[in-house]
């Protein structure tokens, strides 16, 4: 397997490289906009207007509408531009990070208070595809 | 003279922000990871600095993708808390240190660290969330606060070595400053955490738990850790820890711990504290 960057074998994980960064950054700049009240109340009201100012690609613009998080993650989103949105629609950090590893809210959080998530088994991508 | 006698480190998750504001600090989900911050309280508050230095990361609130320094320094006479989406946190205003901040600057620069001034900068949790660990609740903030901002959120951050080697060249700075002041600097975010994707939740004590062993008496071999040792064994945002290397490059080669805590979890983060003084 041909590998581009060392950190490509970690699985589950999106790192914010220069690439993911040139492709996210329209996407980035909607999400960083929300930290205003009246860009929040102004998205709220007409959410597909809203992202008209932005230009993003029809599959960023789709994943936004959709609130498919790891899709925003996958097309140059970067959590930290992302939680923006989701605190926007009062999600938490905590919820938000359930939704991405596709578990319930309780579920996510008994993981938390028991440990969180092992190191063992979620080093390197062919950890995964064996599971 | 003045001296860099002490240094802290401490993770900055904005959760325990909204604990401490929302008066959950008692809650048993809160309770353990606050306890370990009594002594620290009590430690502040009879060392009594005259300034203290603040290395933190900028969460797309101060800085956004139109410009992303590595390292920026606050040189401004203030730093408004940020509202990062729901209202400012209701903590004091953070008074800078103009002259020192400054005189770092220059000092630093011409020791060939190229940082960022920045004269105008909110601070977000990352900054203000280790001062309420360290400081409690107070009306004002105990003294004076200067801001070293790193950029971990595009990649590649700063290699370790880099912060290390700033943080001697920050304590070179402070050394020529004429004035006596003494000065406390803390490394900030961390510990093993990710907050991304189908991994998010990672937590790696064994990691987090040598880091500091490793931190505190042999920071070098921690200088030599790649960025991907990082991103697969602490999680993407557990790189954060390079910024502790800031701090303890500021610090003398051999230091006192005086209190280290460590408690899993603070909403998705593994919590990390040290207190390390110099022996003199």
């Amino acid at each position: 397997m041909n590998q581009k960057h060392p950190y490509d074998d970690i699985p589950g994980t999106y790192v914010f490289d220069a690439e993911q960064s040139r492709k996210g950054y329209h996407l980035n700049m909607f999400c960083m906009s929300l930290r205003h009240r009246d860009n929040r109340d102004a998205f709220g009201a007409d959410e597909a207007a809203y992202l008209d100012r932005y230009p993003m690609s029809p599959e960023q613009r789709a994943a936004v509408l959709a609130r498919d998080w790891n899709g925003m993650l996958r097309l140059g989103g970067n959590i930290y531009y992302t939680s923006k949105l989701a605190a926007k629609d009062g999600i938490t950090f905590q919820e938000l990070a359930a939704r991405m590893t596709g578990v319930s809210d309780e579920d996510y959080r008994n993981m938390m208070l028991a440990g969180g998530r092992p190191i063992e088994g979620n080093r390197y991508t062919w950890e995964w595809d064996n599971g | 003279m003045a001296e860099i006698i002490a240094g802290v480190a401490c993770s900055h998750v904005p959760a325990i922000g909204v604990a401490i504001d929302q008066g959950k600090t008692d809650e048993p989900y809160w309770q353990p990871l606050f306890q370990g911050f009594e002594r620290s309280r009590e430690w502040m508050s009879e060392l009594k600095p005259d300034v203290a230095i603040v290395v933190y990361n900028d969460h797309a609130t101060a800085f956004s993708l139109e410009m992303i320094p590595t390292f920026a320094l606050g040189c401004a006479d203030a730093f408004q808390p940020a509202d990062e989406g729901w209202g400012p946190r209701p903590v004091p205003l953070v008074q800078g240190h103009p002259e020192l901040a400054w005189h770092i600057a220059q000092s630093v620069i011409l020791d060939e660290f190229d940082l960022t001034i920045v004269n105008r900068m909110e601070v977000d949790h990352g900054l203000t969330v280790p001062l309420s660990l360290m400081c409690g609740q107070p009306d004002a903030w105990p003294c004076p606060v200067i801001p070293l901002c790193v950029n971990v959120v595009q990649y590649p951050p700063p290699t370790g070595n880099r912060c290390f080697n700033l943080g001697k060249a920050i304590r070179r700075a402070v050394q020529s400053f004429d004035r006596d002041l003494r000065v406390v600097i803390f490394g900030t975010g961390g510990m093993s955490h990710q907050l991304q994707a189908q991994r998010a939740g990672l937590i790696n004590p064994v990691f987090d738990n040598q880091f500091m062993d490793e931190l505190v008496s042999n920071p070098e071999s921690v200088t030599r850790i790649p960025h991907v040792d990082y991103l697969r064994e602490a999680g993407s945002e557990g790189i954060e820890l390079v910024m502790w290397l800031v701090m303890r490059g500021a610090l003398d080669a051999e230091v006192r711990q005086v209190h280290r805590h460590y408690h899993v979890p603070a909403s998705n983060t593994a919590v990390g504290h040290l207190i390390l003084e110099n022996i003199r």
